[in-house]
């Protein structure tokens, strides 16, 4: 596996912008999007580790909606949602939903890579897991285990 | 203003029970007392009727006794016996033996003449040919006269009677003795102030008075006022109130009056008023007392709802306008926390670009780093206020443990023994022993106190005492802060739980402690509460509900 996948939703553009830069200069594989539309339609097309999602965009897809819709199509993708503004009820919906954590905007960089990296540990685990499983289930048909493996490694 | 408002109140209460208790009062005594003088004067007034008209009926037999005497001593003697001085001598002595009171016997012929005269006065040979009583008994017959002087010059009155002897026609006449006559009327007198005489038709006493005048003085009623059975009439004489009764003798020449004051007749009426007066001022006091006394607490009460409900509504006042600032603070803050972001991020790249090679020759990239680290630090404290302002009590439910709220301001206390021991603060505690064990957010409720501990120390500043006290009322803990520092205004108390108030420093303070820990307590289900006066400290009062955990 290659470097981490990481992409970020936010209709803030020099945050966006910024933010995508920096990550990238501590070589993540950051791609930023402006709104959940967006997002979507890069989730349906790559694979991702972790979605970074502003709750809170104007027009459009709202966060909630967007994280429905990504948990829908990638299931094991974790999301951190971001926002500025803490409101109980959107932080809980966010999480029955699935996401992995909510953040107040403004975070510090440090803090972020720190939520990063146990978002990463916990998508790692999840993969290693169906990795095996799959391993397991193939070994069962051995005539197909190869080609399995090589279509996955291509991802 | 407000103490004027409930006096005045009082005031009116207590006027209208009284007037409304005390106007039955009057009214019953007024009329039993009006009952009660009537019956008693109808009394007293018949009592004088009775004794006027018996005593009239013994006068009257009096006078017809004597006259009827003196007629059979005419009938039965002739003239010539009659005018021979042993006879009529002897005729007077059985007269008075029949009846005393004759005085003396007279005999007197047609020509008014006195032939013979038996008595203590020397009127032998005397004419009464001009005497009007005279005329009267030579046509009447019978003539009981009207008290007059006469020859002798003292008062008196006589009877006379006619006799028709043949052609002769002659008059017996007897004086009648004052005195006896006199006892014989005053017998109907009562008590202190009773009084009985005789009174004739142009109102001469015929008899003594025993008040008011002699024997042939005028009497000030006219006699016309009393008609023709017994009349009974009120007079009032020099601030006395008299009844008078009359009662016509059947000669219908005389008026025998009987007459008493009312006050002796009325004094146990008196005494029954007076009774009466000391107990409707007795029951009068005991009303007043009761009265007083019972609007006094009814709304000393009052005044204590009414505080209460203004209070609660206060504290509901403070909770809305908190609330209602609450959600547009939320509002607020992304607008802020976006920007901030940006600004945020935009730093972390420069200090990221600063690292690389080219940019680290520079020679102001020492001041470079050094301004990017305080726009850092700037950020930092703007997101600190607008998390703050959300509080990040907000950010969470509460998350209940088993607090111990005595050990939790122990702690706090220690926390800042030290900031307090260099400003030269003392800080007293006194913790309640009966404090349970509660279901709250420790960590939030440490934030409170904290608060509360470190606005004392900033109020005081240099040299001062705070005082922490916990104590277990009823259902509740209460936690008192106090201390010695200059206190607030009224404006000040009023506006010191509102987000962004305050009075120090920029950078020092945001505003913000008393707000949140406004808000922390209230998600508990209780109050903070401040008393203070300007130049006197300052107290604030957290009130929390006893919630006891549930078994694990
Ligand atoms: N114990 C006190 N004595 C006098 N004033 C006080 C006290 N506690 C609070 N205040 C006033 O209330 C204001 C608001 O307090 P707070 O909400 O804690 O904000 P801050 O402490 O940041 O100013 C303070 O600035 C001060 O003027
Ligand atoms: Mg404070």
């Amino acid at each position: 596996m290659d470097s981490f996948r990481v992409l970020v939703v936010d209709d803030e553009e020099d945050f966006l912008e910024t933010l995508v830069n920096r990550l990238k200069k501590r070589n993540l594989d950051a791609v930023g999007v402006k709104s959940g539309e967006e997002a979507v339609e890069e989730i349906r097309e790559k694979r991702y580790d972790v979605v970074i999602l502003d709750i809170k965009m104007p027009g459009g897809m709202d966060g909630i909606e967007t994280l429905r819709e990504i948990k829908r199509i990638q299931p094991l993708v974790e999301v951190l949602l971001l926002t500025g503004h803490a409101s109980v009820e959107t932080s809980i919906e966010g999480m029955k939903l699935g996401a992995f954590d909510y953040l107040m905007k403004p975070i510090k960089l440090e803090e972020l890579l720190v939520k990063l990296g146990q978002a990463f540990e916990k998508k790692d685990t999840h993969d290693q897991k169906i990795r095996g499983a799959k391993i397991k289930e193939l070994m069962r048909f051995p005539g197909r285990v190869f080609k399995q493996i090589k279509e996955e490694d291509k991802e | 203003m407000k103490g004027a408002m409930y006096r005045s109140l009082q005031r009116r209460i207590i006027l209208v029970t009284l007037l409304v208790s005390y106007a039955p009062l009057f009214i019953l005594g007024f009329s039993i007392y009006y009952q009660f003088y009537n019956t008693c004067r109808d009394l007293t007034e018949q009592q004088l009727r009775y004794r006027a008209q018996a005593q009239a009926a013994v006068v009257d037999l009096f006078l017809k006794e004597h006259s009827a005497i003196l007629s059979a001593m005419a009938d039965t003697n002739r003239f010539d016996f009659m005018v021979e001085d042993r006879n009529l001598s002897r005729i007077l002595e059985v007269m008075n033996n029949r009846a005393g009171g004759f005085v003396d016997l007279g005999v007197i012929n047609s020509d008014g003449l006195q032939r013979t005269y038996i008595g203590p006065y020397e009127l032998e040979g005397l004419n009464y040919y001009d005497e009007p009583w005279f005329a009267e008994t030579m046509a009447r017959g019978l003539h009981v006269s009207d008290v007059f002087l006469g020859f002798r010059r003292s008062p008196h009155f006589i009877i006379a009677v006619r006799r028709q002897e043949g052609n002769r026609t002659w008059i017996l006449r007897s004086t009648v003795d004052s005195e006896v006559f006199g006892s014989l009327v005053r017998a109907a007198q009562v008590g202190r102030t009773g009084d009985a005489y005789i009174v004739n038709r142009d109102g001469t006493f015929q008899t003594s008075p025993r008040f008011g005048g002699k024997i042939l003085d005028p009497f000030f009623l006219p006699t016309n006022l009393f008609g023709g059975s017994t009349t009974v009439l009120e007079r009032k004489t020099d601030g006395h109130t008299r009844l008078y009764a009359g009662t016509w003798l059947k000669n219908n020449k005389w008026l025998l009056v009987v007459n008493q004051g009312t006050e002796e007749e009325m004094s146990r009426l008196f005494a029954t008023r007076d009774l009466e007066i000391i107990i409707i001022c007795g029951g009068m006091l005991v009303i007043l007392l009761a009265t007083v006394f019972i609007t006094r607490a009814l709304v000393g009460r009052l005044q204590q709802n009414d505080q209460k409900v203004s209070e609660l509504n206060a504290q509901l006042i403070q909770s809305d306008k908190l609330a209602a600032l609450g959600k547009m603070a939320a509002g607020v803050a992304h607008e802020i926390n976006n920007p901030l972001a940006v600004i945020q991020q935009k730093t972390g790249w420069m200090e990221d670009l600063l690292e690389e090679e080219e940019l680290k020759q520079s020679e102001n990239i020492e001041e470079f780093k050094n301004s990017l680290q305080k726009i850092e630090e700037h950020v930092d404290r703007a997101r600190k206020v607008v998390h703050g302002m959300l509080g990040y009590a907000r950010k969470m439910e509460p998350h209940l443990e088993d607090v111990d709220v005595n050990g939790t301001l122990k702690q706090t206390t220690e926390l800042l023994a030290n900031y307090a021991r260099i400003n030269n603060i003392d800080i007293q505690t006194d913790f309640g022993a009966d404090l349970p064990i509660i279901a709250a957010d420790q960590a939030q409720l440490q934030q409170v106190f904290f608060n509360l501990i470190t606005n004392a120390i900033d109020a005081i500043g240099q040299n001062g005492e705070i005082r922490i006290i916990s104590e277990k009322v009823q259902d509740q803990i209460r936690v008192h802060v106090q201390d010695n520092g200059p206190g607030m205004t009224e404006e000040q108390q009023r506006r010191v739980f509102d987000p962004f108030y305050t009075t120090k420093t920029t950078g020092k303070g945001t505003g913000l402690g008393l707000w949140i820990s406004y808000s922390i307590i209230e998600k508990m289900g209780g109050t903070i509460a401040v008393h203070s006066r300007q130049g006197e400290g300052a107290r604030f009062t957290v009130q929390m509900p006893i919630v006891i955990p549930e078994k694990k």
